[in-house]
């Protein structure tokens, strides 16, 4: 992980003192609320339904046990003991004071975290793969490029209010794991001809109101030039964004208003001017920030041996070979392998954690995994580097703690905001929705015949649950006062990104795990032998569902 | 009078920022004129030292590249404290055409929003636009607010090399 020097130090302290001053001179009524709202935004601190809700940064997922250990903590004595995981890899306090909050990002800064730019019109944490540094399918680790465009992003003078929120991920894997193409910008690791090192530069994704796949303005971008070519982007972007428009300023209308093609234009343009610039990456600094992401101590283990022995156990124990199958994930050194901490169970809100399971997950980083944990985005853990014949070890464990839900990448696997419970924002609630779905689908042997289904659930357009990239997308609406639900289908955040289809009339909250039924009955029925719901329902089109759906409902 | 500080000091600021659909023939006293007027009059107009420019937040800097020279005094309009284009504008003005002259914010500018419009190259504010008194005690908190942070990542106007420069060396 990243470890901060002096500098990064220093900038934090000072960030602290400077949130601190804020908040006095707002609660002594100098500063009005107007302008405090960006100011708070930009530490993290929005005012909810019900209470501020403090958004901590997590940058691109990497967090370690004495990180959570210093959550716990601030879960007890700030909140009410628990904390939210979200998809953009970050933790949420739901309950804290706003005059506490200049303490507890003190304490944060303790622990080298901080809420910088985690709201706001302003460039938002970077994320990434989960599996960075460990999956065979990786080119490179995108990790040090993260946190070369983490610090090139925190407090940059001339990107601090711009007409809308942006976001920027990255992944270096062959298999995109980090939604690249839904972000304001995605990155991808990329090795040319000869072997250099560069990106794929996509532009203009992103889901909420308007939601599109990014483009690509940029084939092959050579590494070290990287933040001029982000900043020749940005540039364009604070330039000629709208802002007329709230839920018109993301740069997505932007590039579709200009075209991709005359947007690529204008950001050459823009950054042939400062090529080579002091910005401009030298080996030297990209050397110094791989240097953070080097391989922990690995063993050298008989990997087929440990293999045997865990083969034989998932014989005599069905729920442990049915936990490996869904939860656990290869790794690119024999003999290891990385470990899902589903945040799934059914009746708790996903991504939800309490303080005791944060000091748990710490200790089972710091006995399996050391100690260092992931947050993925789809809002569950992931322990990286377990040895293989600790797996039954950790199983046991990780049962006895509710992390053990053998449901990875199923049904019951979803996605899902905070929603009407306590976001503002929120046209309906998601959280009671997700359960029912739990509770109505408990048959573990119905969902592995379903195989891998995105479940993706937002309580409103702005899509924080990222349904239109769901295989199924549900989305809250308010009519009149009443909440109801629209059903999307077809949606993917993967290599074969696409946007959900609206199935047609939205149901009440009570009908939806109906519906599913339904809908899974369709692909039950349909599928040819070895076809997953996306592709079946690629295949077919979305009429029959529709038709099945609202024939049985009228 | 009212109050400018510029360079860290507070100075009297006795210049008028003329409307921007400003036509006809200029005040006494020195007064920033819109580019518009700028562009359309700048073979006509005297004393430039008496004279500066301010741009809107959509207008191009580079319609002043041929100018900058000439001049001594540019301002760039915040229309909102939360509308950052001019953030951009200052620093094309001062890295890109070279401005080495006053380089003002005008309209609506936050105290918190210093540290960040010094860092793009604005050396002038007017205290009236960010609400602040000329009392001793404010004077010494406008320092505080030009000095927030002592580490920077970034190369910007004030520090051409980002920090991982200064760090290797």
């Amino acid at each position: 992980m990243y470890i901060y020097d002096q500098h990064d130090k220093t900038l934090i302290g000072e960030r602290v003192a400077q949130y601190r001053r804020q908040t006095d001179d707002y609660l002594a009524g100098k500063l009005p609320d107007e302008v405090f709202l960006p100011l708070r935004l930009q530490n993290g601190l929005y005012v909810q339904r019900l209470a501020p809700m403090l958004r901590i940064n997590i940058p691109y997922g990497m967090v370690s046990a004495t990180q959570l250990r210093t959550l716990a903590h601030i879960t007890r004595k700030y909140d009410k003991g628990y904390a939210h995981f979200t998809t953009r890899q970050n933790i949420q306090l739901n309950w804290p004071q706003l005059e506490e909050v200049p303490d507890i990002l003190a304490e944060l800064a303790a622990v080298e975290m901080q809420g910088i730019q985690s709201s706001g019109s302003c460039i938002r944490n970077v994320t990434s793969d989960e599996f960075a540094g460990i999956n065979a399918d990786e080119i490179e680790d995108p990790r040090p490029w993260c946190e070369i465009i983490r610090q090139w992003s925190t407090l940059h003078p001339e990107f601090a209010f711009l007409p809308r929120k942006f976001k920027i991920a990255v992944t270096g894997a062959k298999t995109d794991r980090a939604a690249i193409q839904v972000h304001d910008i995605g990155l991808q690791v990329l090795k040319n001809a000869d072997n250099e090192v560069g990106f794929k530069v996509l532009v203009g994704g992103g889901l909420g109101r308007s939601p599109a796949i990014g483009v690509a303005i940029k084939d092959f971008l050579p590494a070290k030039h990287l933040l001029t070519y982000l900043e020749a982007i940005l540039r364009v972007y604070n330039r000629y964004g709208r802002r007329d428009n709230k839920y018109k300023a993301r740069i997505k209308i932007l590039v579709k208003a200009w075209t991709a093609e005359v947007f690529a234009d204008k950001v050459e343009q823009e950054w042939l001017q400062e090529i080579d610039s002091p910005s401009t990456l030298t080996d030297e600094v990209i050397a110094h920030a791989k240097a953070f992401f080097t391989s922990p101590a690995y063993e050298t283990i008989d990997g087929e041996s440990s293999e045997a022995k865990l083969q034989s156990l998932a014989a005599e124990q069905v729920a442990f070979g049915k936990w490996r199958d869904r939860n656990v994930i290869g790794h690119k050194v024999p003999g290891y392998c990385a470990v899902h901490l589903s945040l799934k169970p059914t009746g708790v809100a996903p991504g939800d954690v309490t303080d005791s399971q944060l000091e748990a997950i710490a200790d089972l980083a710091d006995r399996y995994s050391f100690s260092e944990v992931r947050v993925t985005h789809h809002q569950n853990l992931v322990l990286g580097d377990v040895k293989l014949s600790e797996l039954p070890e950790l199983w046991q464990a990780a049962k006895q703690l509710g992390f053990a839900t053998p449901s990875i990448g199923t049904l019951v696997d979803m996605i899902c905001c905070p929603g009407g419970d306590f976001c503002a924002l929120a046209n309906a609630k998601s959280i009671p929705v997700a359960e029912a779905i739990q509770r109505r689908f408990d048959d573990l042997d119905y969902l592995y015949d379903l195989g891998d289904i995105k479940l993706n659930i937002s309580g409103c357009m702005n899509a924080c649950g990222h349904h239109h990239v769901g295989n199924i997308g549900i989305l809250g609406v308010d009519k009149k006062g009443e909440e109801f639900y629209q059903v999307q289908l077809g949606g993917s955040a993967l290599d074969d990104a696409s946007l959900g289809k609206v199935l047609g009339p939205s149901f009440y909250a009570h009908e939806i795990p109906d519906v599913l039924e339904r809908i899974l009955n369709i692909y039950v029925e349909q599928r040819i032998e070895g076809e997953s719901f996306l592709d079946t329902q690629r295949r077919i089109g979305i009429a029959p569902f529709k038709e099945f759906i609202y024939a049985k409902a009228a | 009078m009212p109050k400018l500080l510029k360079d860290q000091t507070i100075v009297d600021n006795g210049w008028q920022i003329l409307p921007k659909d400003f036509d006809g023939v200029l005040p006494e006293g020195p007064c920033f004129v819109p580019l518009d007027y700028w562009l359309a009059n700048k073979h006509n107009l005297q004393t430039p030292e008496s004279i500066g420019v301010w741009l809107d937040a959509e207008q191009e800097p580079e319609q002043l590249a041929d100018d900058i020279g000439k001049l001594q005094h540019l301002a760039v309009n915040f229309p909102s404290f939360m509308d950052g284009r001019g953030f951009s504008i200052a620093r094309l003005i001062r890295e890109r055409y070279q401005f080495s002259g006053e380089l003002r914010a005008i309209g609506h500018i936050v105290p918190d929003q210093l540290f960040y419009l010094s860092r793009c190259g604005f050396n002038a504010f007017c205290l009236d636009a960010l609400a602040l008194d000329h009392e001793a005690e404010d004077s010494h908190k406008l320092e505080d607010y030009l000095a927030t942070f002592s580490v920077t990542y970034q190369a910007c106007v004030n520090e051409q090399q980002p920090l991982f420069r200064r760090r290797q060396a």
